[in-house]
């Protein structure tokens, strides 16, 4: 049974729930309308279609647009080799949808960072904490509206974060319209210093 | 027949006796031990590893002896990327090591965060503990891990023993008192 199959088969069982199975580079997915029936599909996929293996959950941030969150699960049959992906939308407000760990255990790590890394809540996880970040910061470092030199924040006795300086020294990316060599984080002569032996080097090639 | 003779002392001369300062006594004892706490976080401490190993070989100079408790080593070898995360952790270590001390920061991202401009990096370990050598490089090769040892021994062999320890502030007490 191809990934295609499995996807009309969630689409005939489920109906306008689901949306027409798209495919893009021989891989398959489908929309979900309604995030609170995530735990039934993938149940049905799981069960019915012998999607035994969950590779990966993943959020994605669309920033200004409603619904504001995008979810994705990545699911593969070990036994049939299929691959298919499952797509469902979370607004801002909410920011909350069921766990699958009752599917697949392994879910309970994966829905922790996208708590941890984003702020979505899934209903029914038995330990919703953190895992990359500590307990106690205040900020969801992948939102899109969270600056990439970070904010300042301090736990005392745990942890303290600061603004990380994003101009100055040969570590920096440099945006531009320029070939890469220019545009990336390499070692740079500083503006008015004399070019030292490994840029006469670089030249000359 | 050859017979060896060091510089400053001639047996056959002196006898069994020596005579030096306690600073030159002292800091030549600890600058020929310096037992690393090390601190690996990333890739340099691959780069610490090798330097451990046979062919270049750290114990030539008396660091062979890696300690992974903090109450019984002398140097801390910051190797890698210090994480917010990871930071308290590596101060607290730090306190539980037994004065006198030396933190060594290797490599780019343990001096100044390195190529990791994120929040999530701390930028340089010299934010938290006082750093004695910084090594460049990422990594650094095993030849400068030996070389910031052998500066860190210049650095001890110059340092007042009774320096930032509180037996100096006792000593100074009794002899007012």
């Amino acid at each position: 049974m191809s990934a295609l199959e499995s996807a009309n088969k969630i689409k005939a069982k489920f109906g306008d729930l689901i949306s027409e199975p798209s495919e893009f580079r021989c891989e398959i997915t489908v929309k979900l309308a309604d995030a609170e029936k995530i735990a039934e599909v993938c149940t049905y996929a799981k069960n019915d279609l012998d999607f035994n293996y969950l590779v990966d959950i993943s959020s994605v941030d669309n920033y200004g647009d409603d619904p504001r969150w995008t979810i994705v699960y990545h699911l593969r049959g070990l036994r049939h080799g299929g691959e298919l992906r499952i797509k469902t939308g979370v607004s801002e407000e909410k920011s909350e949808m069921p766990s699958v760990i009752g599917v697949w255990n392994t879910a309970n790590w994966h829905e922790r960072e996208i708590y941890d890394m984003m702020g979505i809540r899934f209903s029914g996880h038995p330990d919703l904490r953190r895992i990359l970040m500590w307990e106690g910061y205040p900020y969801f470092p992948l939102r899109k509206d969270f600056p990439l030199a970070g904010k300042s924040s301090d736990l005392p006795g745990v942890a303290f974060t600061r603004v990380t300086p994003m101009e100055g020294g040969p570590f920096v990316t440099v945006p531009s319209n320029d070939e890469a060599v220019q545009r990336e984080p390499r070692v740079r002569t500083p503006e008015g210093a004399e070019r030292g032996v490994s840029d006469k080097r670089r030249v000359q090639k | 027949m050859q017979t060896q003779t060091e510089i400053g002392y001639n047996s056959k001369i002196e006898g069994d006796v020596i005579v030096t300062r306690v600073d030159a006594a002292l800091n030549w004892f600890r600058k020929n031990s310096v037992w690393p706490m090390p601190m690996g976080l990333a890739c340099c401490a691959i780069e610490l590893m090798a330097a451990g190993a046979s062919r270049f070989d750290i114990s030539r100079f008396g660091s062979e002896v890696m300690r992974f408790s903090p109450r019984q080593s002398d140097c801390m070898i910051v190797a890698g990327t210090v994480t917010y995360k990871m930071a308290g952790a590596v101060k607290r270590i730090y306190d539980q090591m037994p004065e006198p001390k030396w933190v060594i920061a290797m490599g780019a991202c343990a001096s100044t965060g390195g190529m990791y401009r994120s929040y999530a990096v701390l930028q340089g370990v010299d934010n938290i503990v006082p750093v004695d050598i910084y090594i460049s490089g990422c990594p650094p090769r095993p030849e400068a891990v030996l070389d910031a040892l052998i500066k860190l021994q210049a650095k001890i062999s110059k340092q007042p023993v009774l320096e930032n320890i509180n037996a100096y502030k006792l000593f100074t007490g009794a002899a007012k008192g």
